[in-house]
């Protein structure tokens, strides 16, 4: 009896072991075996809604390299379990998608998967790319090949064992990748939907604002609840309606004009949300914008988590934080922490003033800087930066007194948290 | 009678309106009283700049850690910039403020500190031989044929204050930072485009030659004309990518 149960195991294990390391095999399609024809692909009309798409889904971000060719890749994205550079995706035949066909294309964008069945790491969002329509990615695809062809060779990966073997991701993926178009709520309005697909498929806003567990999945329910992106050390607000720390307050036309302008009436886009802004929210139309803000607004509050009553007597810590923000702060953003309409941003109220961590409040007390440089805010007013002028005792009471003042209720901050994002690294 | 009365009722309003202007001259009305008036200035624009590098540009001379901008030709201080943003020179403060502008706006800031006069100040100097200052005087004024480094003057001007619009002066620049400029070339954060002439020569230079032509520079009497050579004044030895690749090369 021993020895069948060991044989079954043994058995099983290496069943499972043939099903982790098989190698997929896919035979590219080529263009020419294509069902998509070229003259299909050449339609200026879906290469400029392709346009469009890639815009909306920030693609030359990641693929471009800094001061790059624009889709050459080659920006290194850091993941904490390595470096993942992003390719080339102009049409070279040699280093780009220059030999694919859309076949190809859609098993990428919609499976996470290379053209030869290899698993995709999922640095590249296809967790919600899976949701974009077959038609809008035929639009991507004709756009990407029109662009000219630049030759630049992929950078080498830097990841380690065992990320390194591609298979690895077969788990990851049974544990948080569902693959599927975006299915319309048939009770929802228009707007909802168009929104609701534009949020969780091309803008993959989740991808960012949502917690990470320890093995880099997404936390997707509830969406978009906020989270730490990793390696970067931003953290990216929760879209719900939620107070303190959400978007509790914000009118359809505060989201639509942060979106477009990189500043609202509620607050101001700064680290790798100014980049979205600039590359890709700002030229959205403004019915996608207000899809968008249709679907975000509709999203409950979460249940309030109450904050831990800290131990500390934090009023001289308060007094501290009262007499710098007098001193630094009040003269744009305020004694009573609303800003100045159209040129600084309110504190009160503001969502990266009380996302739970604080790391976005320190770091920009630390580094200041411009909001993004949009069309509809092409000079704006910046913050300097109080790295060289402040202790860390001083940043660290700042946020605290701007964190736990006006409406506001978030954690206190320590001066610990200040050191650790002194110097973190910027891309 | 009709006249006059419309003349007296114009009067009147008037009056009230000069009347109101003196009690509430225009902008407090609107304004919360919390708020100071916030200038539509670009100085107010670019207080990230102006934090570190003084509001007309001046720099920190004593410390020699925040250069100074002002008078500075603008393509120069534009370039810079763009560099920064490309990560071609890396400073992580400068490269995160300069990530999200526009050429529009990078040009637009350094058209400001070009445009700003202000005095030169002296930075403190290191105790350095007079042979290793007459070193630095060789290698300015005539470079080092053996090693094919041009002179400085060759494209920074005859008085080493620049060519505009994109060579910048190396006179009135402290002893620290010129030092630090030329070693940050051979080290690799500091680059610009292609070709790179600044980045050739850096590395033909030995490391006692960047310390002689820093101090050299450094230690130099200010000529009374500090601004920038007029364009056209100089031909670069060598292509450099800043200058559009213009020069004859070598």
């Amino acid at each position: 009896m021993k020895r069948v149960i060991a044989i079954v195991i043994v058995a099983l294990l290496a069943l499972s072991g043939w099903w982790l390391f098989r190698t997929q095999d896919r035979q590219p399609v080529a263009p020419s075996a294509s069902q998509v024809t070229e003259a299909t692909l050449k339609d200026p009309a879906l290469i400029a809604k392709g346009e469009y798409l890639a815009s909306v889904g920030d693609c030359a971000s990641c693929h471009t390299e800094r001061g790059g060719v624009r889709y050459a890749g080659g920006r290194v994205l850091p993941t904490p379990f390595g470096n993942i550079p992003a390719p080339n995706i102009t049409p070279d035949r040699d280093t780009g998608l220059g030999g694919w066909s859309f076949e190809d294309f859609w098993q990428a964008l919609h499976s996470g998967m290379g053209r030869h069945g290899e698993l995709l790491y999922p640095v590249f969002s296809y967790t919600s790319f899976t949701k974009v329509t077959r038609d809008d990615a035929l639009a991507i695809f004709a756009y990407l090949q029109s662009l000219p062809a630049t030759k630049q060779a992929a950078k080498p990966l830097g990841l380690g064992f065992p990320y390194s073997v591609r298979n690895s991701l077969k788990a990851w993926r049974a544990l948080y990748f569902q693959e599927g178009e975006y299915q319309p709520d048939a009770t929802k309005p228009d707007a909802w939907n168009r929104g609701a697909y534009l949020v969780q498929g091309l803008g993959h806003c989740n991808e960012c604002h949502a917690p990470r567990d320890s093995l880099g999945g997404s936390q997707n329910k509830p969406s978009l609840a906020g989270g730490q992106i990793p390696s970067q050390n931003w953290y990216a607000p929760d879209l719900s309606m939620q107070a303190n720390g959400g978007l509790q307050g914000w009118s359809e036309q505060d989201i639509v004009d942060l979106l477009k302008t990189g500043q609202s009436a509620r607050g101001t886009a700064f680290g790798p949300m100014a980049e979205v802004v600039q590359q890709s929210t700002q030229h959205m139309r403004d019915e996608d914008l207000r899809a968008i803000a249709t679907y975000l607004q509709s999203l409950p509050p979460r249940v309030a988590v109450a904050e831990p009553k800290s131990p500390l007597d934090t009023r001289p810590i308060l007094a501290q934080g009262a007499k710098v923000y007098a001193e630094r702060c009040a003269d744009c953003h305020g004694k009573d922490g609303n800003g100045v309409a159209g040129i600084y941003p309110p504190l009160n109220g503001n969502s990266s003033v009380n996302e739970p961590s604080g790391i976005n409040a320190i770091r920009v007390v630390l580094l200041g800087g411009f909001p993004p440089v949009t069309k509809g805010n092409p000079r704006p007013y910046s913050m300097p930066p109080f790295a060289q002028q402040l202790s860390d005792s001083d940043v660290a009471a700042v946020v605290t007194y701007i964190r736990q003042s006006w409406s506001n209720h978030a954690a206190l901050v320590m001066e610990r948290d200040v050191i650790k994002n002194r110097h973190t690294p910027i891309d | 009678m009709k006249a006059l009365s419309a003349k007296w009722l114009a009067r009147r309003v008037l009056g009230a309106w000069v009347g109101m202007l003196i009690l509430f001259p225009p902008g407090t009305l609107a304004q919360d009283a919390q708020h100071p008036d916030i200038p539509d200035t670009l100085q107010q624009r670019i207080a990230a700049c102006t934090a570190c590098h003084g509001v007309h540009g001046e720099g920190t001379p004593e410390s020699g850690f925040f250069p100074r901008l002002a008078g500075k030709p603008a393509g120069y201080l534009a370039r810079q910039l763009k560099d920064f943003q490309d990560g071609l020179r890396k400073y992580g403060p400068m490269e995160y403020t300069a990530r999200q502008l526009s050429p529009e706006y990078m040009h637009e800031i350094a058209e400001y500190f070009a445009a700003q006069d202000v005095p030169y100040s002296r930075s403190p100097l290191p105790p350095l031989s007079p042979a290793t200052l007459k070193r630095g005087e060789e290698l300015v004024t005539h470079g080092d044929p053996s090693r094919e480094i041009p002179a400085c003057s060759a494209c920074h001007g005859s008085q080493l204050t620049g060519v505009q619009p994109d060579i910048p002066g190396l006179v009135g620049l402290p002893y620290d930072y010129i030092s630090s400029q030329l070693g940050s070339w051979r080290t690799k954060t500091r680059a610009t485009v292609a070709p790179d002439c600044m980045n050739e020569i850096a590395n033909r230079l030995s490391e006692s030659d960047i310390s002689a032509v820093s101090a050299w520079l450094a230690s130099r009497e200010l000529p009374a004309d500090m601004h920038a050579q007029p364009a056209g004044s100089v031909t670069p030895p060598l292509h450099c990518g800043v200058l559009g690749d213009k020069g004859d090369g070598a």
